[in-house]
């Protein structure tokens, strides 16, 4: 058999030219068919029409600097109003000079947490590097050391607010859940009545009656003269609420974990806070990454609800930036800022969740 | 909501009828002993109460606190301000989360008895009116037979509008529209012919017309809405001096005496004004205050007319008309007693 020629015939023979290079991709993926031709067709016409007058507006015909009476004039995106007001829709009412700080904060914040995000660069000097910035954000915000101006935490607002609601309201409510559930699960009778009551009557109740309740109903049982923070009640609320959530969802994985793995680990003569430390949760927990990463983004999303008990978060602060007559009409460009704002909280979380669920399934 | 609010209100009623609250004098010692005054506002309504781009506080009803600080701590700068909603505003106040109420509140008879509250003396008349696009050619409220409405539902407003229809037997067609934004859009638009609100805030809903001298506001107000600071029932003294601070600014401006020269006016051989600025003592301790309270309000925030100008005036964004705000030497409802 002549091996060498039937190679040679083959290389002279070239594929056709559609089904390769950028035709044949074309043609395979996207008119592969008549259904998806038409498909193709309509969401490129779409495209066509959405596409070049957003840009127009958002780039082309926008003003970035100019006042609001000059904005009126422009047909284009007015993105003056975020320039010229950026400041008190990021910060609120933290003392103009002493900005810096809640910056500091937010970068920190964020910083660590997109360095957290890959779970192989999880050590033991992260965690302190955690602890660390904690610390200095406790020192930062508040004030009052090391010669800060001390900043009353009514002032707080804008993003360092929504931040530190979202933080400590997610990081605090995550551990109270996962008791919660095990409270649930307990063969203890009290301990199981009190869960049941708690997680049963707070997801009886939406977050919004929740902090109504934090906000006007909760000072008028304290004793006269005593009053609780406003942020504080209106984070306990997120918490409590959250917690009661995350508590179901760790309790569905309790008991997605086999029956033989308790049994295991309790032929090993473990004791119950062993046998759940060591076996149980490791499990449980794993399995409902995805359901808890879900409620964390809802809790995330769901803090711009203190809105409606006064507190100046990211959203307030913009509708207040609003209802100035100066700027009053660009709600579009002002609530774009922020929807991309949220976004990339949310989507960081679930792509952090997705990176975890990669790395234990290892 | 509905049921809760009704809960938070028996609630607060509870708390009123336990006698150990009312103790008169004690408002104004928690404040000294506390060393700022704790005030609630609205936070988001241009020209009352509204932290502009800097986080600083403006507007009528700030500057009414300022006043108070002034009399009390000689600095008015010595507030906190608790941005409060329609829903927690009045309970805020019951449960001395705050001192005082400056949240353009509305005098009216059930909130003074039911809730327990007292209304000081006005510092602002507001009241309901419509706006109108000059095209129609519309002069008077009383021409608006069958005209379509913009209001927001669930509001006075609403039941004003329907009210002075009926009573003037015209049919009106509401378009109710949640959102405030939404509502100014919608009128700016054409989906209805007049837009409805308190007179005050359609000045500034104008103001960000396309076309603002395309648009009038029409000359009846159909609706009185005396906007109070507001305190607890049963500390008399308190009341007073909230009350005579609203005043004092009101006595101000009818004895001629503004920022710029209540230096000058400390020597004025006047005795209304002699007693007024405390040259002649009295009025102070009568209050419970220092001497030179009045003097302090007027030099350190204004007279009613220069916070009025300021914050909502002609040459604001609101470009307010004095009108039912001017002295009643000037056909207006302000009017101070005498200050002896």
């Amino acid at each position: 058999m002549d091996v060498s020629l039937q190679q040679t015939s083959a290389m002279d023979v070239k594929p056709p030219v559609t089904s390769v290079g950028v035709l044949g991709w074309v043609r395979q993926n996207l008119f592969n068919g008549p259904l998806n031709s038409i498909l193709t067709i309509v969401v490129v016409l779409v495209l066509v029409r959405i596409v070049p007058p957003l840009f127009k507006w958002a780039l082309v015909d926008s003003l970035w600097t100019s006042s609001g009476a000059a904005c009126k004039a422009t047909t284009g995106a007015c993105w003056s109003v975020l320039t010229h007001n950026a400041r008190f829709i990021l910060f609120g009412f933290y003392p103009h000079d002493q900005q810096w700080r809640p910056l500091c904060c937010v970068i920190l914040i964020v910083g660590l947490f997109l360095y957290t995000r890959s779970p192989n660069r999880w050590s033991k000097g992260l965690a302190i590097a955690w602890g660390v910035s904690l610390v200095a954000m406790g020192i930062l915000m508040p004030g009052g050391v090391l010669g800060l101006q001390p900043v009353e935490p009514g002032q707080w607002s804008g993003i360092s607010l929504t931040l530190l609601l979202s933080l400590f309201g997610l990081t605090v409510a995550y551990p109270l859940g996962v008791i919660l559930a095990l409270g649930r699960r307990s063969r203890l009778p009290a301990i199981k009545a009190m869960s049941v009551l708690y997680i049963e009557l707070i997801r009886g109740v939406p977050l919004i009656s929740m902090l109504f309740m934090a906000s006007v109903m909760f000072p008028l049982f304290l004793p006269e003269g005593i009053t609780v923070n406003k942020i504080l009640r209106a984070q306990a609320a997120i918490i409590l609420f959250t917690a009661a959530y995350i508590a179901e969802v760790v309790r569905g994985g309790l008991q997605a974990v086999p029956r033989g793995q308790y049994e295991a680990a309790e032929s090993l003569g473990l004791d119950y806070y062993q046998k759940m430390r060591l076996i149980i949760l490791p499990q449980a927990l794993k399995i409902v990454i995805p359901p808890t990463v879900g409620i964390l983004v809802s809790a995330f999303k769901d803090t711009s609800l203190v809105v409606i008990i006064g507190l100046f978060d990211l959203l307030k602060t913009t509708q207040v930036t609003l209802s100035n007559p100066e700027w009053m009409g660009f709600s579009t460009e002002a609530f774009l800022f922020i929807a991309v704002l949220y976004f990339l909280g949310c989507f960081s979380m679930s792509s952090f969740s997705r990176r975890l669920e990669k790395a234990l399934a290892r | 909501m509905k049921l809760l609010k009704r809960l938070a209100l028996v609630v607060v009623v509870c708390l009123l009828v336990a006698p150990a609250l009312a103790r008169g004098g004690e408002t104004l010692d928690a404040v000294k002993a506390r060393g700022h005054l704790l005030v609630g506002v609205n936070g988001a309504l241009f020209g009352f109460g509204m932290p502009d781009e800097k986080g600083v506080w403006r507007g009528l009803d700030v500057d009414t606190a300022r006043a108070v600080a002034a009399a009390v701590f000689a600095d008015p700068e010595k507030v906190k301000f608790v941005t409060l909603t329609t829903q927690t505003r009045f309970t805020a106040l019951q449960s001395k989360e705050i001192d005082l109420l400056c949240r353009n509140a509305t005098r009216t008879l059930t909130r003074e008895t039911d809730l327990g509250l007292n209304f000081v003396s006005a510092n602002y008349y507001d009241g309901q009116g419509f706006l109108i696009p000059k095209k129609l050619g519309v002069k008077s409220a009383k021409e608006l037979n069958g005209a379509s409405v913009c209001v927001l539902p669930g509001t006075t407003t609403e039941q004003n509008a329907a009210d002075f229809f009926r009573s003037t037997k015209m049919t009106m067609k509401p378009v109710v529209i949640e959102q405030n934004t939404e509502l100014n859009q919608a009128f700016f638009g054409g989906r209805c012919d007049v837009l409805t609100s308190d007179a005050s805030q359609l000045a500034g809903i104008r103001a960000v017309a396309p076309q603002p001298d395309d648009y009038v506001i029409l000359p009846e107000i159909i609706s009185k809405e005396p906007l109070c600071p507001v305190v607890r029932h049963g500390d008399d003294q308190w009341r007073d001096i909230v009350d005579f601070c609203v005043l004092a600014m009101v006595a101000a401006e009818d004895l001629g005496v503004n920022s710029k020269n209540v230096d000058e006016m400390l020597k004025s051989a006047d005795p209304n004004i002699q007693r007024f600025l405390g040259v002649t003592p009295g009025n102070g301790k009568a209050l419970g205050l220092d001497e030179k309270w009045a003097y302090n309000i007027v030099k350190m925030v204004g007279n009613y007319g220069e916070v009025f100008e300021r914050n909502v005036g002609e040459k604001t964004k609101l470009g307010i008309k004095r009108g039912l705000n001017a002295q009643w030497k000037d056909g207006g409802l302000m009017y101070a007693p005498p200050f002896k």
